[in-house]
């Protein structure tokens, strides 16, 4: 090529990007100092100067990791404000998400020693316990990612929730099988995403209403076939099977890990390996590509010859599938019997590890595990009859959701084409 | 109907010029061909079998790429992904991403498109998306590719390299349609010309048919190519824009440290390739985005800070540059657009209640004066063509007495019929002593209605030269290459872009 043209190749590179002091690394910093700050004072003088205890038992005795409560809160409390300074003066910038990571995680831990000083928590408990109720939130997002990413909003994951849920104790009492229960609660997942899938698909209406609308319908059906089926006869349609839990030898009995990964139900290992093969098949196969393109910009897809709608459909229903098979977590694993409107707004938190996650599967992972560990949390505190009402940890995930939407936390940007309807010109 | 029986043929190795004024119906005829629209009747024949394409991918079947006006690139893509998409080569079931960067590797050496396989396509300039374009047709094997006003977005010498490849293209045997309404293009590649109007194809011409021959077939009459007009008399100054600095969306700076004024009765015209700061600069001005820093100021009233109402209440008149965007409200109807700007004040109305008798009143006579083509003034906007959408927002503008004219592509999208009319009110409101502000990325249209023409580059003004300065150098000023002009007002060596 000529100089010219060398010369013209760069012209919409950015004009020399302004240098602003108040950048995003440096809001964090101011976040984090301050919650740092919160921690070190507040939680420090709250704290008991009594033991706490992190036993990697069941009970208060054996092998445990122990802090006084109070050195501990201003320990972390410290550790936060210092990773606050960090960022705040600008520095270690290649490593700032590490540092933002680590000074959260310190602000968790102080707040932990202040609320388990004098008392313990069990580790190997608090992490399946959390990775249990992650499990729906992750399967829940993971069906978001798939509708999502090809560029169908889908808000109706209650709705599929409920759904599943439903299917799952019906069919599962009547079959007296687990299998026929996951299976079937696919299958009521995957009715809800057609109704969404042909409406935003085919007829354009919009997609977040019509979510709604699904949410609505299922929460309607489900609670009327409850009353008027399986309250009158609970033993006929709603005694489901429970998941049985599985032992991987060897694995098993590695410390905390083990009888959390290794010593746990189908489905906890069904939603983990869903997200490295939905990761996967979004950024090395066909398809995934395809579904990225259609999410991002349907027309371009068009032109070389990917049929958009088709592949839509197939996400939206494979989403259902997925979001169906997390609400039979509900009556197979979590309770044993289906209950009117029993997933109580998991949908929506599932909804927000998507937008938290960024769209990607180990992000909605990622999210959909600090989601649970907050609601464990929540109920490890009233347990204990903490001060802290367990209400303000379960507004958690809808407050980090705002925060990243707000676009404190990184750059969040949905797909370009995400709920707008392909129409061909 | 967009096509009435049309014919076209094109031989093998042909470089086919389709000739159309816009709305003539040249990318209807062209997405009917690469199966994005059916026909109703009528047949297309390739190497001598009829097909029928159901979309797309039986026309990419059957030879034929297409370049789009609008760029199909997934902008989040990279370019090896994007030329791989739809034709995807894959082992074991994962994308074959080292073959299908070979392929663009392979593809660009041999036709002399340099791009970089693994950039990403937001990060790319227009001209190098194009590249990745052609490549993306190229790798599918086509015998045909259409080009659609490919030579819109670049600059001269943009579109010279473009020239260029097409030549090598048909030399190695392709067929070219080669989509336009410029003039001097066709003349100067094509093989065969078609001219299309109003649906028809009117003519089939050869290369050396006068320029003014074929803008008379495109247009249906003889037209004027040149704008009419007596030198420019410039009084006192009006907008005196100093120092000014605008961030765009992103927070990039976009207009850097620009100063201008523009005199009572002269027209300025910015030229620059599109997405140069001329947007937020015009932006600015108008107060539809605030700037980072200096000063606007029209007969030494300073206007940052001001609400767009003021300003536009102070008399200034804006022809923002995405008309169905900013310029009209598509849904209300002729008159309704007529008063946008002036409903709340009589003699159309007040605060509380418009007054429909004098609305329409002097919508009838506006529609009379700026030759507004509408079955009646109730019609709402979106039934009329672009050129006549662009006379609404011509006359709205121009109805009351204006300092300052700002007119943002003025023409873009508007039939030649339209744009010899607009240019004329242009004209004609400089005579009558408004200061003009033209920004247009047609470097024809700047050339015909300045009196001074700064050229934009980077956000910065690189020069500030009359219009009778030779098109080259004004293509250099344009992909911002100085050196020809020492001292011309460029603050930054163009070398050291070449360079990055």
């Amino acid at each position: 090529m000529t100089g010219v043209s060398t010369a013209t190749a760069e012209q919409s590179a950015p004009t020399a990007a302004p240098v602003r002091f108040w950048d995003r690394q440096r809001r964090l910093g101011v976040g984090l100092v301050l919650i740092g700050l919160v921690a070190t004072i507040l939680f420090g003088a709250l704290a008991a100067a009594e033991t706490a205890r992190f036993t990697l038992s069941e009970d208060a005795e054996g092998a445990a990791l122990s802090i006084n409560g109070q050195l501990g809160a201003i320990l972390f409390g410290v550790v936060a404000l210092a990773a606050g300074g960090l960022l705040l003066a600008g520095l270690l910038r290649a490593y700032q998400t590490l540092v933002l990571s680590l000074g959260i995680l310190a602000f968790v831990l102080s707040f932990l020693c202040w609320q388990v000083a004098g008392k313990f928590l069990p580790l190997v408990d608090t992490a399946s316990g959390t990775l249990e109720l992650a499990v729906p939130l992750i399967l829940g997002a993971l069906a978001g990612v798939l509708g999502e990413r090809s560029g169908v909003v889908n808000v109706a994951i209650e709705g599929q929730f409920l759904m599943g849920a439903f299917g799952a104790a019906l069919v599962g009492t009547m079959a007296t099988s687990v299998w026929a229960g996951v299976i079937s609660a696919a299958v009521g997942g995957v009715l809800i995403a057609a109704i969404l899938a042909v409406l935003a698909i085919r007829y354009l209406v919009d997609q977040v209403v019509v979510g709604i609308v699904l949410n609505l319908l299922a929460l309607g059906v489900t609670g009327f076939l409850y009353e008027r089926l399986m309250q009158p006869d609970a033993q006929a349609y709603n005694q489901p099977p429970k998941m049985p839990e599985w032992r991987i030898p060897g694995l098993a009995d590695i410390p905390v890990v083990g009888p959390v990964l290794f010593h746990t139900n189908g489905l906890v290992w069904l939603a983990l390996i869903l997200v490295f093969v939905v990761h996967f098949g979004l950024t090395r196969t066909r398809w995934g590509l395809r579904t990225r393109a259609v999410g991002e910009h349907p027309t371009a897809a068009d032109t070389v010859g990917v049929r958009v709608r088709g592949l839509r459909y197939l996400n939206v229903l494979l989403g259902g599938v997925i979001a169906g098979a997390g609400g039979a977590y509900f009556t197979l694993v979590a309770t044993g019997s289906f209950n009117k409107n029993m997933t109580s707004g998991a949908g929506f938190i599932a909804l927000a590890a998507l937008i938290f996650g960024r769209w990607t599967p180990f992000g909605a992972l990622g999210a959909a595990l600090f989601f649970g560990f907050a609601q464990k949390l929540a109920t490890y505190l009233s347990a204990v009859g903490s001060p802290v009402p367990s209400q303000f940890l379960n507004m958690l995930p809808y407050l980090a959701t705002i925060v990243a939407v707000a676009g404190l936390v990184g750059r969040v940007r949905a797909p370009a084409a995400d709920g707008q309807p392909y129409i061909k010109s | 109907m967009a096509n009435d029986h049309i014919d076209l043929t094109v031989e093998p190795g042909e470089v086919h010029a389709l000739l159309g004024e816009n709305g003539a119906g040249k990318s209807t005829l062209m997405n009917q061909l690469y199966g994005l629209l059916q026909p109703d009747e009528g047949e297309i024949v390739v190497d001598g079998q009829v097909r029928t394409f159901r979309s797309p991918r039986d026309a990419i079947a059957a030879g034929i790429g297409m370049v789009h006006q609008h760029f199909m690139l997934v902008p989040v893509f990279t370019v090896a992904e994007n030329i791989a998409l739809g034709a995807e080569k894959v082992r074991a079931g994962f994308l074959d991403r080292r073959r299908a960067r070979r392929e663009v590797l392979e593809v660009s050496e041999r036709y002399g498109l340099p791009v970089d396989p693994d950039a990403l396509i937001e990060n790319l300039p227009v001209g190098a998306q194009q590249r990745v374009e052609i490549i993306k047709a190229l790798t599918r094997d086509v015998d045909l590719l259409i080009l659609d006003e490919p030579t819109a977005v670049l600059t001269p010498q943009e579109t010279e390299e473009l020239l260029g490849v097409m030549r090598g293209l048909s030399d190695a045997g392709k067929s070219i349609v080669f989509i336009t309404h410029k003039l001097k293009e066709v003349k100067a590649i094509a093989d065969r010309i078609t001219v299309i109007r109003r649906g028809r194809t009117v003519a089939t011409a050869s290369p050396d048919t006068a320029e003014e021959e074929l803008a008379a077939l495109m247009v249906g009459r003889a037209v004027s190519l040149e704008v009419d007009k007596a030198p420019a008399e410039p009084g006192r100054e009006v907008l005196t824009v100093s120092g000014l600095m605008v961030d765009d969306d992103r927070g990039v700076r976009a207009v850097d440290n620009v100063d201008l004024t523009v005199h009572a009765g002269e027209v300025l015209g910015i030229a620059g390739v599109q997405g140069n700061g001329q947007t937020e600069l015009v932006e600015a001005i108008m107060g539809l985005r605030r700037p980072a820093a200096g000063s606007i100021r029209v007969d030494n009233e300073d206007l940052t800070g001001m609400s767009t109402k003021q300003i536009l209440r102070s008399g200034i008149g804006y022809v923002p540059e995405d008309r169905s965007l900013d310029g009209v409200v598509k849904e209300f109807t002729v008159a309704e657009n007529l008063v946008l700007d002036q409903y709340d004040r009589p003699p159309y109305g007040n605060a509380f209640q418009l007054d429909p008798g004098a609305v329409a009143a002097s919508a009838r006579e506006r529609v009379e004066q700026f030759d507004i083509r509408t079955s009646s003034p109730d019609a709402t906007v979106s039934t009329l063509s672009g050129g006549n959408q662009q006379k609404v927002v011509v006359a709205r503008e121009l109805s009351r007495p204006l300092r300052l004219f700002v007119a943002a592509q003025p023409t873009r999208g508007v039939d030649v019929g339209s744009i010899e009319f607009i240019h004329r009110r242009i004209i004609h409101e400089r005579e009558v002593g408004t200061a003009v502000l033209v920004v247009s990325s047609e470097l024809d249209e700047v050339v015909g209605l300045a009196d001074r023409i700064a050229v934009m580059y980077r956000g910065r003004i690189l020069a500030i030269v009359p219009p009778d300065t030779p098109r080259e150098e004004l293509g250099l000023l344009m992909a911002g290459i100085t050196e020809s002009r020492p001292g011309a007002g460029a603050t930054e060596p163009a070398t050291e872009e070449g360079t990055k």
